[in-house]
């Protein structure tokens, strides 16, 4: 008896041993290997020669574009969702089916919305495949996520706070603005954040709606095409005719990206690591 | 309270009347606009739905719905062209029987060191650490199961291409750790201590308890994260698209180049033209796919409140 919760126990470790095994190989291949090729140039510059010298400089630049329009578009649409569904709503039948909705629009596959986005906006609404096309896209993709952390923000409000507003005299609205908005500010800015680091890494929902491998240059409107940095990495691997060069360069853009997206969420996690440490000295 | 109102008003002078009436009226429009966008994700998901109805089902008036579905044959480029998703969606439960073992097997793995094993540092550095590992983008574990697995694993294995779908598994498996390993370890600790407490005190170790009780106890939940894990997996496209070696035909074996859905859609749409059959052909592929994530989120959704209910959580 002793000897097989010793082998179960073996087996335990061994298991999470092998998932930080992997997730430190992952980092180390893709530091020792992308350092080699990262320069100030390499971040700066624009790509030359098909893409077998130069810099990934637009790339970044473009998913920067995409990752800012798709927050600017999804975060004042999830968080008055948020605010209607923890503020104004009662737990009736149109709720449940809300509720329902932003879960399985969560579990939509990538791929889905790459689609959709491709048959709606850069077809139906002719916006073509551009930076526009892109932002909305992904937009849709990280509603759910800003919803539920906007939710998850608001519903640690403490129901005394806003007793003691109506108390006062004040309306709903002015409740919200001036009370429960500014003290659920830091957990909505968590869950945006890690939002924003899943925006910049995704790659399907622009593959047909906002990315292209080689541009010159910047783009110049938002109806223009973009080279973005995950998508950059695929195409470096995929096409083109040098692929011992790209390779190389792929690796450097990987790392820029690796390092850009566990930047943003060990930020958001932190912070939110200290948030709910502070909201314990507080219940306590 | 209409009648302090209506009395009131009587000796309420009127710009003050038109002051309150102006702020009744401002709480209106904002409850209307909060309500208003409420309902944008469920406009998308049925926005998702219609299209994928509408520029899907168009295949079917040209290929017979079963002929797709169980077709053999997958050559949309060829002349003429022949429309069967059969070894596409072979390669997608090759791929994700594979990868769900690997989760499985380590997500929960890593759940139960958290929840049995870990001391309160361990958990405080662990956690964070299991959720970078989900924020990495799923286009980097591509490239890296391309660049470092794949070669590796023939060597090792040596087996004739890398990119097969034992690859996928592997790195698919991975990605899908996190999301298993949370919330299983949420299930694990909605378990009431009682319970594990009752257990030792009738003389079970350690083992005995966490088989016997504290899993069992837990079962649904972790068949919710079974679920949301095959959902992640069969819904994943960079990475796959990338290692699994996109050949279309049925595999036969773990160590074969396969081409799941996802990867055929991001492969070939760029090369399909607007409208022709081959575009809508994909389209329907999404609707398979849309088909089955609704349908495992859906099953995982009735698993959490039959759990939570179970153990008396519904809150």
């Amino acid at each position: 008896m002793k000897r097989s919760q010793n082998i179960f126990l073996g087996f335990i470790y061994f298991c999470a041993g092998l998932t930080l095994l992997f997730l430190f190989l992952i980092i180390f291949f893709m530091t020792v290997r992308g350092i080699r090729v990262i320069s100030w140039e390499f971040i700066t510059s624009v790509p030359k020669k098909a893409m077998t010298e130069g810099g990934i400089a637009p790339a970044i630049v473009g998913t920067f574009y995409l990752t800012l329009g798709s927050i600017i578009i999804a975060l004042p649409l999830g968080l008055s969702c948020a605010i209607y569904l923890c503020e104004y709503s009662h737990r009736n039948f149109v709720v449940n089916i809300i509720e329902a909705s932003i879960k399985n629009l969560a579990g939509v596959p990538s791929i889905i919305f790459g689609l959709f986005g491709l048959a709606i906006f850069v077809k139906f609404f002719n916006f073509g495949v551009s930076i526009l096309s892109g932002c909305l896209t992904l937009s849709i993709m990280i509603l759910p996520g800003i919803i539920s952390a906007s939710q998850e923000a608001l519903n640690s409000v403490p129901q005394s706070l806003r007793e003691a507003s109506f108390a006062l005299g004040a309306t709903q609205w002015q409740t919200i603005k001036k009370i429960v908005l500014p003290s659920a500010l830091k957990g909505i800015l968590t869950g945006v954040i890690l939002n924003i680091g899943r925006a910049a890494g995704e790659t399907a929902p622009i593959l047909f709606t906002a990315a292209t491998f080689y541009k010159r240059g910047y783009p110049d409107s938002i109806f223009s095409e973009v080279m973005a940095l995950p998508y950059h990495i695929y195409a470096l691997v995929t096409e083109g005719t040098h692929p011992q060069k790209q390779i190389a360069i792929a690796y450097g853009c990987s790392l820029v990206l690796l390092f850009l997206v566990l930047l943003i969420s060990s930020f958001a996690i932190y912070f939110r690591q200290k948030q709910m440490s502070s909201e314990k000295c507080l219940m306590q | 309270m209409r009648i302090c109102l209506k009395l009131k008003i009587s000796y309420i002078p009127l710009p003050l009347l038109l002051f309150t009436e102006m702020i009744k009226i401002k709480e209106k429009i904002y409850k209307w606009l909060f309500a208003i966008s409420a309902f944008t994700s469920l406009i998308f998901l049925a926005g998702i739905a219609f299209v994928l109805f509408l520029e899907g089902l168009t295949i079917f008036k040209t290929v017979g719905f079963s002929d797709f579905i169980f077709g053999k044959n997958w050559y949309p480029t060829h002349e003429p062209p022949e429309f069967g998703i059969l070894p596409l969606i072979l390669g997608s439960l090759l791929v994700t029987f594979g990868a769900l073992v690997v989760c499985v097997v380590l997500g929960i793995g890593s759940a139960l060191y958290l929840y049995e094993l870990a001391g309160q540092t361990q958990k405080a550095i662990l956690k964070p650490v299991i959720e970078l590992l989900a924020s990495i983008p799923s286009i980097v574990f591509g490239f890296f199961g391309l660049v470092v697995v794949a070669p590796f694993l023939q060597k090792l294995l040596n087996i004739p291409v890398g990119l097969c779908a034992f690859t996928a598994s592997l790195i698919l498996g991975i990605m899908a750790v996190p999301t298993v390993c949370s919330i299983t370890e949420d299930a694990l600790n909605y378990v009431p201590k009682s319970f594990k407490e009752a257990s030792f005190a009738l003389g079970a170790n350690r083992f005995q308890t966490l088989t016997k009780v504290v899993i069992p106890a837990a079962g649904s939940g972790i068949l919710t994260a079974i679920m949301l894990g095959i959902s992640r997996i069969i819904g994943e496209t960079m990475a796959v698209l990338m290692v699994s070696g996109g050949a279309a035909v049925i595999p036969v074996s773990f160590f074969q180049p396969v081409r799941p859905m996802t990867s055929a859609i991001a492969a070939e749409m760029g090369e399909a033209v607007f409208g022709s059959q081959h575009f809508h052909a994909l389209f329907a592929i999404g609707l398979v796919l849309f088909l089955i994530a609704l349908f495992l989120n859906i099953f995982a959704e009735i698993m959490i409140h039959k759990y939570r209910s179970k153990l008396r959580l519904n809150r």
